[in-house]
């Protein structure tokens, strides 16, 4: 038990330097899909963001819808410098998500489970009744 | 500095309205399924690991590593969790993953959801496993096999999710691009990243397994996925085998 303990919190402390540390190394060229999506253009930098000059499939990506988030591009607020401390907030709302999800289905499929033995015990010794 | 192309996933607008509803519904009706299967695969022993795996997945999508000069490629993740967890909860990790991000990260447009996670989690994570699976008896042979079965299960997840979007563009594409380049720089791309995912995923499990082998879905005694285990396993069935 205490193992298994040390070893989930060992997890969660190398997810946590991964996005809250490694991240600030993280390479900010675009990524597979990104660049086929801007294959054709040039971009330019600009004040408000990108320009794309010529033809490509980026041209036809939207505004997105929950860009004015707080956290939106790995940012707080926008900050420089900040990724590290999005990162960490994102490791731990990813895993409080992740962990209620799975212990209510794991309850869920246990709770299934003993309803179905105790069927089945009941129906085993049905000669002495026993009703709850 | 808030821009449309910094995003890792599929924007919204890559594709047309029918074609993101329809891999809306694959999407949802993939996921109720997942969800009703994970539940077999889930206890007090392995619900906190899949959550740990799915915020781990998350850390580790936002280090982008280099691939060629001007392009990056970051960790899919879908042979990781399949190998860690199993296809059913694995599948729902990197959906969560998927989630948070375009909620919370702006990363992944909201009406992309559906195309983001057939390619992703469907795709990549049964991608994965599927591959793990044909090498199951080298992986359970050896540490070694193990690691060398999570760099091929994730370097075919990476191409094939990739071919997702080519699907999803030869379907309803917006445009501005053709069809033949689209394959060819996705495929191209995504071999190059697939090195680099084949890479993390196998330091992963390895490093999973060399602490906490009965933790390693794949691993696991001899249960198969299909069939669902009537009774809860043993400890002598962890790991074992």
């Amino acid at each position: 038990m205490n193992g298994r303990r040390g070893f989930l919190l060992g997890f969660l402390v190398v997810a946590l330097l991964v996005a809250g540390g490694l991240s600030y190394f993280a390479s900010s060229s675009p990524d597979g899909l990104d660049t086929v999506a801007l294959h054709g253009c040039q971009v330019t930098e600009t004040g408000g963001g990108e320009q794309l000059d010529g033809t490509c499939i980026a041209q036809n990506a939207g505004e997105h819808a929950t860009s004015g988030s707080p956290l939106a591009d790995y940012s707080v607020f926008g900050g420089d410098g900040t990724v590290g401390i999005a990162g960490v907030v994102g490791v731990l709302v990813t895993l409080g998500v992740a962990f209620v999800l799975f212990r209510v289905l794991a309850r869920s499929a246990r709770s299934a489970r003993s309803a179905r033995s105790a069927r089945s015990a009941r129906s085993a010794r049905s000669a002495e009744p026993e009703d709850d | 500095m808030v821009t449309m192309v910094t995003a890792m996933h599929m924007s919204d607008g890559l594709v047309n309205a029918t074609t993101s509803l329809v891999f809306g519904a694959v999407a949802v009706v993939g996921l109720v399924l997942c969800l009703v299967r994970a539940r077999a695969d889930l206890d007090e022993r392995t619900a906190p690991m899949a959550g740990l795996v799915t915020a781990f997945v998350f850390a580790v999508q936002m280090i982008n590593f280099p691939i060629l000069p001007g392009a990056s490629g970051h960790l899919l993740g879908g042979a990781l969790v399949a190998i860690l967890v199993g296809p059913w909860v694995g599948t729902v990790c990197i959906a969560i993953v998927l989630l948070v991000q375009a909620l919370l990260f702006a990363d992944g447009g909201l009406t992309a959801l559906g195309t983001n996670i057939t390619n992703m989690a469907l795709i990549g994570v049964f991608t994965g496993y599927g591959v793990a699976l044909l090498l199951r008896r080298v992986a359970r042979r050896s540490r070694s096999g193990l690691v060398a079965t999570a760099f091929v299960a994730a370097f075919v997840n990476t191409v094939i999710a990739s071919l997702g979007f080519v699907i999803e563009y030869a379907i309803g594409g917006s445009g501005g691009a053709g069809l033949g380049t689209v394959f060819a720089l996705m495929v191209g791309l995504h071999a190059l990243i697939g090195v680099g995912e084949g890479v993390i995923t196998a330091a992963t499990v390895g490093a999973v397994a060399a602490v906490r082998p009965d933790l390693v879905y794949l691993l696991r005694g001899t249960a198969t996925p299909l069939v669902r285990r009537s009774a809860p396993a043993t400890p002598a069935a962890g790991g074992a085998a």
